[in-house]
């Protein structure tokens, strides 16, 4: 499953409501990652676009990747302001047994960085500063140049 | 009528366009010096799945978009 939220994320409670989702799965793993806003070069907090239908194709394709091995993927990202120290992201994956579940949540997260329609901008001075050189052209790009 | 819409930091204006492949949107695109460097590093994606060529025809009511470089997390 796929969570949009306004704003930062409430960790505590979505990794809770998570677990309730599927503890009686019999997953034996459950790994989840979160994305914390750190303090670095003057930023007072990030925000994210995002492009909602291709989001949601580019995250079942990979739901339908996950249920060929016997696992879940679930994930939370915001929209919007987000502040130092606060949560922009989550992923987790439940699989029955660790190993699916370690290589799994690397190479999703490693895809979602490369391939996830969602735009970042630095917060300073109350402006949105596009994050352009911590961002990655997807794959095909240059098409039209 | 295609419309053309430009993806996160791209500020630019949706356009209405009488075309019917991605090299004459290519062209017209060229021209905008505004729009040289998201050219370069923007994918394309037709009714919202990417594409990676432009021998695609368009139809009337087709959208187009361009997605600059992504960072989410």
């Amino acid at each position: 499953m796929l969570y949009l939220y306004d704003g930062a994320l409430d960790v505590p409670k979505i990794l809770k409501e998570w677990y309730e989702q599927e503890e009686k799965s019999n997953y034996g793993a459950y790994i989840p990652f979160v994305g914390t806003v750190r303090s670095e070069d003057n930023i007072e907090g990030l925000s994210f676009d995002i492009y909602e239908p291709i989001l949601n194709s580019w995250f079942e394709a990979w739901q339908k990747k996950a249920e060929a091995k016997g696992a879940v993927i679930k994930m939370a990202h915001s929209r919007g302001d987000v502040m130092l120290h606060e949560s922009s992201y989550i992923a987790a994956v439940f699989s029955p047994k660790r190993r699916v579940a370690l290589e799994f949540i690397d190479e999703f997260v490693e895809d979602f960085k490369a391939s996830a329609p969602i735009w970042k901008y630095d917060l300073k001075g109350g402006k949105r500063v596009y994050a352009l050189d911590r961002s990655t052209a997807i794959e095909g790009s240059g098409l039209l140049s | 009528m295609v419309r053309v819409e430009f993806l996160g930091p791209i500020q630019k204006e949706p356009l209405e366009l009488e075309i019917t492949n991605l090299n004459e949107l290519a062209k017209i695109l060229q021209e905008d010096e505004s729009m040289k460097e998201w050219l370069e590093n923007s994918a394309v994606a037709v009714n919202d799945t990417l594409v990676n060529s432009r021998d695609i025809a368009l139809k009337d009511g087709d959208r187009v978009v361009l997605l600059p470089p992504v960072c989410g997390g």
